[in-house]
């Protein structure tokens, strides 16, 4: 079943290529994402049958390690191709250093024969996210990048290019939860970085290529950790498996490996490449921070997490990523255009799931693997919600959604779905910081909880002002014709039930999906989280649909006269215009609230990423000196 | 269990009365110290009386609906502290609650109303971060964050979480809109920004949100009586005294203080819960 999942989307993408028509294109991909989600369905089903034991697969593998050895010095001298046409250097660098250490260590070290795959419960879960959520988002991708052309003249259509890069992502994507060799994860790790840069290079001006390479100079340092922490893992124990990094429990190859997965998750100071990467479409946006790239980051912090319980990399590990979910959630405030706003919410939400797996405890970890699968959920939903508010508004302003609830009440419900299920009570998100809180202080970390206490309550300043923005009920000043395909709407309203569904099955999702991944983790462990508070939150959770729909029909009973609105008596005609003191008609206009002197990114952006780079160094400084210490 | 659900129908049926008598008490001796004579104690429930009497006029369909989801998710978190339930949890419904009152404020693209809702954000985060610590401050002392756990300690909350209190106290005075912290709206209709977020509320809305009010005065009582309640029966009795006292303090405080600007609020808020309510969450967790 394996090299099916990876097989079949690389399939796909090689076809892009060869079929030029769009619409055979359209036709292709929607066969093909529902191909990739029966496969992974099948997969699944069959591994359930099979007992949901953890499996491991392909002890003997020569053939394909040569090839992924040609392939690792394919995209070597892809990259130094790339960078030399472009003028830039420090990519080159990283990628020569870090194909040689790989393929040094590949050849001289002596390293003992272990299978090189595996399913056990996360992968499962990261499989299912992958083939779903990635799914959706290349259906939703067809629609929306018609209108994309069709609003943007100036961009060449590479569309063909767009599809093979999506499906490839997924391809790469299957690879690197399945593996489990650290040589063949590197390897689809590498393919991640450098397909994330050519997407977000598509629009090919100059901004776009400039944070294409940003991203991709900081992914590559990641890369250059992972390759360190192999070279490190072939002498010290002479195994390339990931769970012996865990066993063994060395601090250098942690320490690397967690560079590695903060830099693929936008931890600071390495957040830049992914705020960098709005100038991308949307699409490639929504795959980037819901089912690929930025989880892959957090997938081997989870799949690490264990090992980093109590210690000097633990410690590092969550500090940052505590750090980064309060001042990302900060900057955020400041921002007016949507794409960021989900960016910095983005990079704040992994903070707070690498300050989860730097604690490393069990409750942490399941808080973790919860926040993920619903940060997948929203953050893929608004996505692709914002993108469909722009082809259609023409902007993509917060600003600008001013009543998107009387104008495109479509779109506004179901980025008032994605919204509520980021931050408001009894949805997903908010049990998983009752968690986490709860775990930060058992494991007896102040700054995290300090960290947790006012990084919520940003948190919910942002979200609320978006939220407040959309509800506005006023006269439209233009009708907008809604241009969303109906593609795209399938996409999104499948998202928009799968979280609701998430939130009512609560209670099973956590027995059934989550104990088993902290299970497999931790051998045995407790129920983290009692039924009782389960039950709570689902009973919650229905009154909370249920008190403004019985409310609805309540308040529909009352006969109520509507009247203008309060502007001191100078209203002129309806609730759009008053009278200015020159005695002029005046439009009236209201703005959200931005705070952009005391959090904006120019005071705040720059001193936290020194702050997080000191951490950082002096961590490094202090695990290489301990393991010569020893 | 037959307690627990006299205790809640007793929470929900008497909270507005005595909400709205604490409302009438809290005029009164405001006008004392204004050397005034004030109104009858019962002033408040004329004041209801007369709002539900009055024509429904509103500016458009969906604030009633709004109010009334503040109001009952404002019952729902009461009931749920009343009920012994987790504090963290009826500390998150009611920050929810806030979110539709805002929601019922925005919803009217009404200038006025618009800032008072932006004010009353700016004013949650304000005070969230000290009421979460408040949570954990329980849950460090008595290791549990069920109200039901904490009441039963043998020794009061408070001697362990007094920095804890006193930075409840003073970002409790956003939650009861009073003066220094009173931003979003005011009692006065003839200040900068009118009546903010409840600018465009009138007739049953504004009735509806005051009784929702007079609930969240409750549970912001009981998470004080929280602080000195133990095992003993004559702690409930201190216990209720005390909360009095409180009570009467943040009506002086109103008096005595003009109202700030939003970034003193925020940054004085912040402050405070750095300084009282991290300092004693720092102590508690050496401690254990």
């Amino acid at each position: 079943m394996i090299p099916l999942l990876i097989g079949i989307p690389a399939v796909l993408a090689v076809l892009f290529q060869i079929v030029r028509n769009e619409k055979a294109r359209g036709y292709i991909v929607y066969a093909g994402a529902g191909i990739i989600m029966l496969t992974t369905v099948v997969f699944v089903a069959r591994w359930i049958t099979a007992g949901a034991q953890t499996q491991m697969f392909y002890l003997e593998t020569e053939t394909i390690d040569h090839l992924m050895t040609v392939g690792d010095v394919f995209l070597m001298c892809l990259i130094i191709w790339l960078s030399v046409k472009h003028g830039k250097v420090l990519p080159i660098i990283l990628s020569v250093v870090q194909t040689g250490i790989v393929l040094y260590t590949e050849f001289t070290a002596e390293v003992a024969e272990a299978p090189h795959m595996m399913a056990d419960w996360l992968t499962i879960l990261m499989c299912v996210i992958i083939a779903f959520i990635g799914g959706f988002i290349c259906i939703y991708t067809v629609g929306y990048m018609k209108g994309y052309h069709k609003h943007h003249t100036e961009v060449k259509d590479r569309q063909p290019f767009f599809f093979s890069m999506l499906f490839l992502f997924l391809a790469a994507m299957f690879g690197l939860v399945l593996s489990q060799n650290l040589i063949w994860i590197y390897f689809f790790w590498e393919i991640t970085s450098v397909i994330s840069f050519l997407m977000i290079g598509y629009t090919r001006t100059d901004e776009a290529v400039n944070n294409s390479f940003c991203a991709l100079w900081m992914n590559l340092l990641g890369g250059l950790g992972f390759a360190v922490a192999i070279a490190v893992m072939a002498q010290v124990s002479g195994s390339l498996q990931l769970l012996h990094v865990v066993e063994v429990g060395a601090a250098l190859p942690l320490m690397c490996l967690a560079l590695a997965g903060m830099t693929k998750s936008a931890q600071l100071p390495f957040s830049t490449w992914l705020l960098g990467a709005m100038v991308a479409p949307t699409p490639s946006s929504a795959l980037l921070h819901s089912a690929t790239m930025v989880k892959a980051g957090v997938y081997l912090l989870i799949r690490i997490s264990p090992a980093l319980e109590g210690n000097l990399v633990g410690i590092i590990v969550s500090s940052i990523g505590g750090f980064t979910f309060i001042m990302a959630s900060m900057m955020a405030i400041a921002q007016n255009d949507a794409k960021k706003v989900l960016a910095f919410s983005t990079i704040s939400n992994l903070g707070l799931i690498v300050g989860c797996t730097g604690i490393g405890a069990e409750e942490t970890v399941w808080a973790a693997v919860f926040l993920m699968i619903f940060h997948s959920v929203s953050k893929s939903m608004l996505f692709q919600s914002v993108g469909a508010a722009e082809n259609t508004l023409g902007s993509r302003d917060i600003e600008d959604m001013h009543g998107l609830i009387i104008r495109v009440p479509k779109l506004a419900y179901i980025m008032g779905i994605g919204i509520a299920g980021m931050y408001l009570a009894p949805f997903g998100m908010l049990i998983s910081k009752w968690v986490a809180l709860k775990a930060f202080v058992d494991s007896g970390n102040v700054i995290l909880v300090l960290c947790i206490a006012y990084g919520s309550a940003t948190t919910m300043f942002y979200w609320t002002k978006w939220l407040a923005k959309l509800i506005c009920y006023h006269i439209p000043r233009d009708k907008v014709k809604d241009v969303t395909r109906r593609d795209e709407y399938v996409s999104m309203f499948f998202h928009a039930a799968s979280m609701l569904l998430l939130c009512l099955l609560l209670p099973a999702i956590a027995v059934f999906v989550i104990n088993p991944i902290v299970r497999n983790l931790f051998g045995n462990t407790h129920d983290v989280i009692s039924m009782s508070v389960l039950t709570t939150m689902a009973i919650m959770l229905v009154s909370i649909f249920i008190v403004p729909a019985v409310m609805f029909f309540v308040s529909r009973r009352s006969h109520k006269e509507l009247v203008p609105i309060y502007m001191n008596g100078v209203n002129n005609g309806d609730n759009r215009f008053f009278i200015n003191s020159f005695g002029g008609q005046d439009h009236l206009y209201l703005s959200n609230w931005y705070l952009r002197f005391e959090f904006g990114r120019r005071h705040l952006r720059i001193p936290s990423i020194i702050v997080a780079a000191a951490v950082l160094v002096v961590g490094f400084c202090l695990v290489i000196g301990g393991v010569t210490w020893l | 269990m037959a307690v627990k659900v006299g205790i809640v129908l007793a929470y929900l049926v008497l909270a507005p009365f005595i909400g709205g008598l604490l409302d009438g008490l809290d005029r009164i001796i405001s006008a004392r110290m204004q050397r005034r004579k004030g109104p009858s104690i019962l002033q408040p429930f004329y004041d209801l009386g007369k709002l539900f009497s009055k024509q429904l006029i509103a500016v458009n369909n969906v604030q009633l609906l709004l109010n009334l989801s503040y109001l009952v998710i404002l019952m729902i978190a009461g009931a749920m502290l009343f009920s012994g339930a987790d504090l963290l949890m009826v500390l998150f419904i009611l920050s929810t609650a806030d979110m539709f009152l805002i929601m019922a404020a925005s919803s009217d693209s009404s200038p006025y109303a618009n800032m008072g809702a932006s004010r009353e954000m700016m004013q949650m985060m304000a005070y969230e971060p000290l009421t979460l610590l408040v949570a954990v401050g329980f849950y460090l002392t008595t290791g549990s964050f069920h109200v039901g756990d904490i009441i039963q300690q043998p020794v009061s909350a408070i001697l362990w979480m007094p920095g804890l209190l006193v930075g409840f106290m003073f970002t409790a005075a956003i939650k009861f809109r009073k003066s220094p912290f009173d931003l979003s709206t005011s009692h006065h209709a003839h200040q900068e920004m009118v009546k903010g977020i409840t600018t465009e509320m009138s007739g049953s809305a504004l009735a509806i949100m005051n009784i929702a009010e007079y609930y969240e005065m409750i549970v912001l009582l009981g998470i004080f009586f929280l602080f000195f309640v133990n095992s003993t029966w004559w702690s409930w009795i201190v216990a209720f005294v005390i909360c009095l006292v409180l009570f009467f303090m943040e009506t002086l405080w109103d008096n005595i203080s003009a109202r700030l600007k939003w970034k003193t609020v925020l940054y004085g808020c912040w402050v405070v819960t750095l300084i009282a309510g991290g300092v004693n969450i720092l102590i508690l967790m050496l401690d254990r």
